[in-house]
């Protein structure tokens, strides 16, 4: 079967400075991947470089078999990002409107709605429990709120590939663990392939069928449970950074229950 | 003099459709602009509409075809500006103000060429919109249907990009195709509404009206609306107010416009906070 995503000998810099070198993975139809890594590892550019936002240097990507700047089936991708730039308090949009611009993809000029259109946003609304703010605009919402209003705009056109960067950071604790169940059950139900990046190493071991650790580079690409026990690690990381990255600790804790 | 009586003058009636049409192409370009922070870009193109304007009147075109004259130069430095932020690595304000600069000395070393600043420079720096010509309301009826066809079907991308660039491209939307859109928009307007309030207050009719809209607006669409509606408003009573009042029409309008915005923040401050207060009270998001 064609895998989703296909990244070879991938290198990115900004200026004068390496941010990517030699990655290379696959993501298979149906995989829930999970990449972690320190700050400044490249995991964001990771993802801006697969949807075409900064500039490749060297490799290829390849999203559902199609080179990148080939590629023009947008609704098959939701995209969630990290920086809330849209947390302008004086943007009127409301959150109907918001979620509505997550069906643009799918669409040929002049890209007008339809009835059809009115029924998912109400459907995806209704899903991610946000019916009730549907005519307020994003800039009053809490952190929270404006996420869970940018996933129904990523899950809005039914994607098969849902890429989320950061996701949880702007959650409570409660929200974080069933926002992650709701991932899972995507992953699961739906057949959605789903690329999370994160800092919430321990959470996302649980849910994740895979865990790329990233650092510029691929450092390791296998099962939460591999990395844990595996003795280059231990080796490449030393005993306590990796128990660190393995078990739950106190400020994780806060983060996430870590019930499915 | 009766209202009634105003509004049976051929150079009102001809004030009142372009001035009523500037003013609607004013609000919707302004709410886009002033939510992508390009406000000023107005003011930038204005000014090179002055160095156009110098140089038309040098070339002793016309008086009545000065506008026409005027759009490619401003068309022109439109590219510009998104060039220069493109290219240059510097941001869009200091590329419009590189942009504006250049055209205000162009205009200014003209003039001086000219021998001087006459009267027709000074009805563009101004407006003159009671002295607007039958062909000029053409043009605005013309550039009014092209630009608002063009908004209508630009409408969707203009708006995701307002919203975040950066996640409008990740939907395969061209934003770059979608920003050159906007400012050309924005440059053939800037070039008919230096007629209304003059080219020292352009920028007041893009923004004025947008910002008022903000404070009441609770929708992106609802704000265009608003904008609209604040913006025709000042303009006819404007030329009503400074008819009647024999006052400079340009300065009326502006002034007008500001006037609603103040009423637009009062409104938001007492009555329009009241009931977003109650209303987050009442709007419950529910478990994931």
């Amino acid at each position: 079967m064609t895998p989703a995503m296909s990244v070879v000998d991938l290198r990115c810099r900004y200026g004068s400075s390496e941010a990517l070198r030699d990655i290379s993975f696959e993501v298979h139809v149906g995989d829930y991947l999970g990449i972690v890594g320190p700050n400044g590892s490249g995991k964001s550019t990771l993802i801006r470089a697969v949807l075409g936002l900064v500039p490749v240097e060297q490799g290829s990507i390849e999203l559902f078999g199609t080179n990148l700047p080939a590629f023009r089936t947008w609704r098959r991708i939701g995209y969630l990002p990290q920086r809330l730039k849209y947390a302008d308090p004086h943007f009127p949009g409301t959150v109907d409107e918001i979620v509505r611009l997550g069906l643009l993809a799918g669409k040929k000029f002049p890209k007008m709605s339809s009835r059809a259109d009115d029924e998912a946003v109400a459907r995806t609304m209704e899903f991610m429990g946000i019916s009730g703010i549907r005519r307020q605009p994003v800039g009053e919402l809490s952190g929270g709120q404006q996420q869970r209003v940018l996933l129904a705009r990523a899950l809005v056109g039914g994607p098969d590939l849902l890429i989320l960067d950061e996701p949880a950071t702007a959650l409570d604790p409660e929200t974080r663990g069933n926002f992650y169940s709701l991932l899972s059950d995507l992953n699961r139900k739906q057949h959605t392939t789903i690329i999370l990046v994160t800092h919430d190493t321990w959470s996302i071991g649980q849910y994740a069928t895979r865990f790329l650790y990233l650092d510029k580079k691929v450092v390791f690409d296998g099962t939460f449970g591999a990395f844990c026990q595996s003795g280059e690690m231990t080796e490449f990381f030393g005993e306590y950074a990796q128990h660190q990255i393995c078990h739950r600790h106190h400020g994780e804790k806060r983060g996430a229950d870590g019930t499915r | 003099m009766e209202l009634a009586d105003l509004v049976g003058y051929a150079f009102i009636q001809r004030a009142l459709l372009a001035g009523t049409l500037i003013a609607a192409l004013c609000a919707v370009l302004g709410v886009f602009l002033v939510l992508r922070r390009l406000s000023l870009i107005g003011d930038g193109l204005a000014h090179v509409t002055f160095g156009g304007v110098a140089a038309a009147l040098i070339l002793r075109v016309e008086p009545s075809a000065v506008t026409v004259a005027a759009i490619p130069v401003v068309l022109l430095s439109s590219f510009g500006i998104l060039k220069l932020t493109e290219k240059a690595r510097i941001y869009g304000d200091a590329a419009i103000g590189v942009v504006s600069s250049l055209g205000i000395a162009t205009g200014v070393l003209l003039a001086s060429a000219a021998g001087g600043f006459n009267v027709d420079l000074f009805s563009f720096l101004f407006g003159s919109i009671l002295a607007i010509s039958s062909n000029e309301v053409v043009i605005a009826v013309i550039l009014f249907v092209v630009v608002v066809s063009a908004v209508g079907l630009f409408y969707n991308d203009l708006f995701a990009v307002t919203f975040d660039e950066e996640l409008a491209r990740s939907s395969g939307i061209q934003a770059r195709r979608i920003n050159v859109v906007l400012v050309l928009l924005t440059a053939l307007t800037v070039v008919l509404a230096m007629k209304v309030v003059g080219i020292l207050l352009i920028s007041a009719l893009l923004i004025v009206p947008a910002v008022a809209a903000l404070q009441v607006a609770r929708g992106f669409r609802a704000t265009i609306i608003w904008a609209v509606v604040f913006s025709v408003f000042s303009v006819v009573a404007g030329i009503f107010g400074s008819f009647v009042m024999n006052l400079p029409t340009g300065a009326t309008i502006v002034l007008l416009n500001i006037v609603m915005f103040v009423l637009a923040y009062v409104f938001r401050k007492t009555v329009l906070a009241r009931r977003i207060n109650r209303g987050r009270g009442d709007a419950r998001v529910a478990p994931l």
